[in-house]
């Protein structure tokens, strides 16, 4: 089946399996690696990317509902040649170990910046609870994301 | 949250400094690559068929059908290994696939290549295996009694036993004034990195490029060459970025990258094998479950004069690093504690459940639930404050070990950290307050010392190495084999490096693991990384710098032994204005031909520990911690909340006070999973979970509030006075949030985790 979507900015056409995964696709057809698969079932949340700017687990979302969406994985936010302020509070924060559910969380918290500029710390909490972190604790990520929501980086 | 470091003052320019991680920038934009990310031409993919009994002979497996299928290039099993033995790091009892018996529940039992995943696994589903049952064995104090079912190459299912007698145990039960004993259970946990294993094998000719997230390369390196019957030199390791690891990607490694590489020769094509999440689950090796019988001998006063300690482990089907294991956990049998009558026992034991293994605190997070325990009871017993009680017992400098080690040459601090924990966290009142509480949530408040032995310890024969190498440009490679599977001893070690040779971090790079240009410096392991590979690498940039002075002095018309490298310059001490810069004197030295590349060393000082007796110093060092943790229980529902953590360090100096608090934050998360919730159930040998959904882990909205505060006490043993922290962040935070619980609802939970319905029993007291 053909399904055309809009990928960081940039229309995409793939034929593919109605029933494949998202994430299955942009790793193996489209080459974006940043989404990482570590649980296939939707529990881990390492997969997220934004639909419409909403995040939403991609290895449990197939293609058919990706027909005419937009997507946005983390290579639409910064570079390292020119980092989102998002991206530069966690490295400030040390909100990065592993690594493995980085863009994921980056991608949860510009999608609740975006929404709800000042959240509260729950708030926060709330919007990364479904991707999970071995590694920090959670505390350093909500104490960057507080910093970007103070304005400390700039605007988003 | 706030975060408080007591730091020395001190002229270093990096160390000590909240220096950003050197992968960070690749995290964040998702550039940075993990195995499963790369890929190559013709390329097939290979997917495990997994046991589905416990404990049977293999009699026949029939690959016939799976072979016809579409897409299905090759099928490997147990027949197809040439090394015919068995491997392991003690004791030679494992396979990378099981060829004539099962011994647990998901054992590895054949691998099908194919063009993808999805044939692959559809062929999985046509091989037909034959089994015979066997009687089979899940309990570890069954699995040592004579005439059990025999797991594996041991008749008596005992993998390791270790015992060690201190004093005289019985004359101080005799004359105690109070003698109280308890059993602890521990429970099996899964290390749930987020990065399933994974590999990629490259045959090229007479060899083969091994891309794997093996936390210790060299190891896999070696078994893999065994199981292959290749000589070393025929298998390059590469490790990029890990994804979490915690002590698993251990015997699972060995595993994958030997089945790929079976797949890789046989076909000659490249093979990436990439674990699901279940097969991570079912397959890779656990925590290590305790049993933990221990009885204490005291005065009315709460001295502690007697112990008398049992710890039996279960080990699952294979020995793996349970040798190891137990010898951690049995030289802290004792805790922090200065019992001068000491008799412990402990087994490491043979079962039909899937192999135990290395595990973040590694045997010590059980032997603490138990020590610390029994002492909190203790003060129970007697009406005692159970600070006072376990502070009263600490060690003190110059203290001896249950082994007989003499604890001098670093600063014992533990009675210093205890005390520091009771003043920040308001210990008095908040015991007199929670105690007054009466509704449905009840409140109360844990304190648990702890210590730890730094790095391998009696384990093994210890060292190090690192490669550094100083560029025509001043900039500096530094080729080090321990990893960094997020950690943060990539930034760290750099960190060290820059301020050794006075650069700053931009033009250090810590290249990823190669094992043919990396020399073996021993295992990423027992929070080593730090004080060995740090003690290695200065080892590296003396040697270089030794050969710079010389050219510098010349250059410079002053003596050698004058010559000091800081801020990117190379100076006389007395007269900085005599000065190079560091890259000029580097082009100088390399285009007159003198070798600026060299490798470090760095041997531990001897340890006379001796297995057969059980006595002997067991580590060169110790880091020390005491952790407190508040929480609230709803007696209706038998939920408990950790409302926050204290968690105090004496881990010498901080080499970088970002990465350090990470690493007690991760420690402590996995303190209250395994305090709280984490469980990896099985029922008769069979897995109960294997995924996210059933095997929970901590969450944001869980995290409680956590304090920390390092005690900066420089090691002479230490790079910089640095030592471990890693597992000392983990290790006695469980045993705080037990005996909170204890405190709240004036009931001890025994078994971990504390779960509701264990909570709701010990409340109505059953």
């Amino acid at each position: 089946m053909n399904i055309s979507f809009v990928l960081n900015g940039r229309k995409v056409n793939v034929d593919v399996d109605p029933d494949e995964t998202l994430a299955n696709v942009l790793r193996d057809r489209l080459g974006i690696t940043s989404v990482k698969i570590g649980c296939e079932n939707g529990t881990c949340g390492v997969c997220t990317v934004l639909m419409n700017g909403t995040p939403i687990q991609s290895c449990i979302l197939k293609m058919k509902t990706v027909q005419g969406k937009e997507i946005t994985t983390i290579e639409a936010l910064g570079t390292p040649a020119k980092l989102h302020p998002i991206q530069k509070a966690f490295i400030d924060y040390d909100a990065v170990q592993c690594g493995f559910c980085t863009p994921a969380m980056i991608l949860r918290a510009y999608a609740l910046l975006k929404k709800n500029p000042h959240p509260t710390r729950e708030e926060i909490k709330k919007a990364i609870n479904p991707v999970l972190c071995r590694c920090t604790g959670y505390i350093p990520i909500i104490e960057a994301i507080e910093a970007v929501a103070r304005g400390e980086y700039g605007p988003i | 949250m706030t975060e408080m470091v007591t730091s020395k003052e001190s002229s270093l320019v990096l160390v000590g400094k909240k220096v950003p991680r050197v992968d960070a920038v690749g995290k964040v934009t998702g550039a940075i690559r993990y195995v499963a990310d790369y890929n190559f031409p013709g390329m097939i993919y290979g997917k495990t068929l997994h046991s589905t009994v416990p404990h049977a002979k293999i009699k026949k497996i029939d690959v016939s059908e799976a072979l016809k299928l579409d897409g299905v290039v090759a099928i490997i099993t147990g027949k197809d290994i040439p090394f015919e033995g068995m491997y392991g790091y003690v004791i030679p009892d494992e396979e990378v696939l099981a060829r004539d018996k099962v011994r647990f529940w998901g054992q590895g039992i054949a691998v099908v290549g194919a063009i993808s995943e999805e044939i692959a696994e559809k062929a999985l589903k046509l091989i037909k295996v034959e089994y015979e049952e066997l009687p089979a064995v899940f309990d570890p104090e069954e699995a040592m009694k004579e005439g059990a079912p025999q797991v594996n190459i041991k008749e008596r299912n005992i993998i390791a036993e270790l015992h060690t007698k201190k004093g005289d145990v019985e004359r101080a039960f005799k004359e105690a004034d109070i003698v109280i004993e308890r059993e602890f259970r521990t429970q099996r946990v899964e290390h749930c990195y987020l990065e399933p294993d994974a590999v990629v094998v490259i045959p090229k000719g007479k060899h083969l490029d091994v891309i794997s997230n093996a936390q210790y390369a060299f190891f896999t390196r070696q078994y893999l060459a065994q199981v292959l019957n290749l000589p070393l030199s025929r298998i390059r390791l590469l490790v990029p970025t890990i994804g979490g690891s915690f002590g698993g990607k251990d015997s699972s490694a060995i595993w994958i990258t030997a089945r790929a590489a079976l797949l890789a020769l046989k076909t000659g094509r490249p093979v990436k094998m990439v674990f699901s999440r279940e097969d991570v689950m079912m397959e890779t090796t656990k925590r290590h479950p305790f049993i933990m019988k221990y009885k204490i001998a005291a005065t009315k006063d709460g001295r502690i004069i007697g112990l008398k300690a049992l710890n039996i482990a279960d080990g699952g089907a294979f020995s793996g690093t349970s040798p190891f294991v137990i010898f951690r956990a049995h030289v802290h049998s004792t805790g922090p504690y200065d019992i001068p009558n000491v008799e412990v026992d402990t087994y490491a034991v043979y079962t039909n459940n899937p192999p135990s293994g290395s595990m973040r605190g590694f045997g010590s997070p059980q032997v603490n639930i138990a020590i610390d325990g029994i002492i909190d009871e203790l003060a129970y017993e007697l009406g005692m404050d159970p600070f006072e009680v376990k502070y009263k017992n600490l060690i003190k400098q110059g203290s001896i070990t249950m082994t007989g080690q003499e604890l001098t040459g670093h600063k014992v601090s533990i009675r210093e950290l205890s005390e520091i924990a009771r003043k920040l966290s308001n210990w008095e009142e908040k015991r007199k307050e929670f105690e007054k509480e009466s509704g449905r949530y009840k409140k109360g408040i844990g304190i648990a010392n702890g210590i730890r032995g730094v790095s391998l310890g009696g384990e093994m024969p210890e060292f190090a190495t690192g490669q550094v190498i100083v560029n025509a440009d001043g900039s500096v490679t530094i080729a080090c084999g321990l990893q960094d599977p997020g950690q943060g001893a990539r930034t760290v070690l750099s960190q060290i490096v820059a301020e050794d040779l006075g650069v700053s971090m931009d033009v250090v790079n810590y290249l990823e693991l190669d094992t043919t240009i990396t020399p073996d410096p021993l295992l990423t392991t027992a929070s080593r990384a730090t004080i060995m590979g740090g003690n290695a690498l200065l080892n590296a940039t003396r040697q270089i710098k030794d050969r710079m002075a010389g050219v510098a002095a010349k250059l410079l018309n002053t003596d050698k032994e004058k010559i000091v490298f800081k801020n990117g310059f190379v100076f006389d001490k007395d007269n900085p204005d005599k000065k190079i810069e560091f890259r000029n004197l580097a082009r100088q030295c390399l285009f007159s031909g003198v070798n600026l590349t060299a490798v470090g060393v760095f041997v531990a000082p001897p340890l006379t520990w001796d297995p057969a007796t059980g006595t002997g110093t067991t580590y060169f060092t110790f880091a020390y911690f005491t952790n407190v943790a508040e929480v609230t229980v709803d007696t209706e529902t038998g939920e408990v909340r950790v409302d926050r953590v204290y968690s105090i360090h004496d881990s010498g100096r901080i080499v970088n006070p970002n990465t350090a608090r990470g690493q007690v934050y991760g420690g402590v998360s996995f303190g209250i999973g395994y305090a709280l919730f984490e469980e990896f159930k099985m029922k008769d040998g069979v897995p109960q979970q294997f995924n996210f959904d059933k095997y929970k882990i901590l969450s944001a909205e869980q995290v409680p509030e956590i304090i920390v505060k390092f005690v900066e006490n420089p090691d002479p043993n230490g790079p910089y006075g640095a030592k471990s922290l890693a597992e000392p962040a983990l290790d006695t935070v469980a045993c705080a949030i037990m005996d909170a619980i204890r405190h709240a609802i004036g009931k001890r939970i025994y078994s971990l985790p504390a779960t509701p319905d264990k909570v709701l029993k010990a409340l109505r007291g059953d």
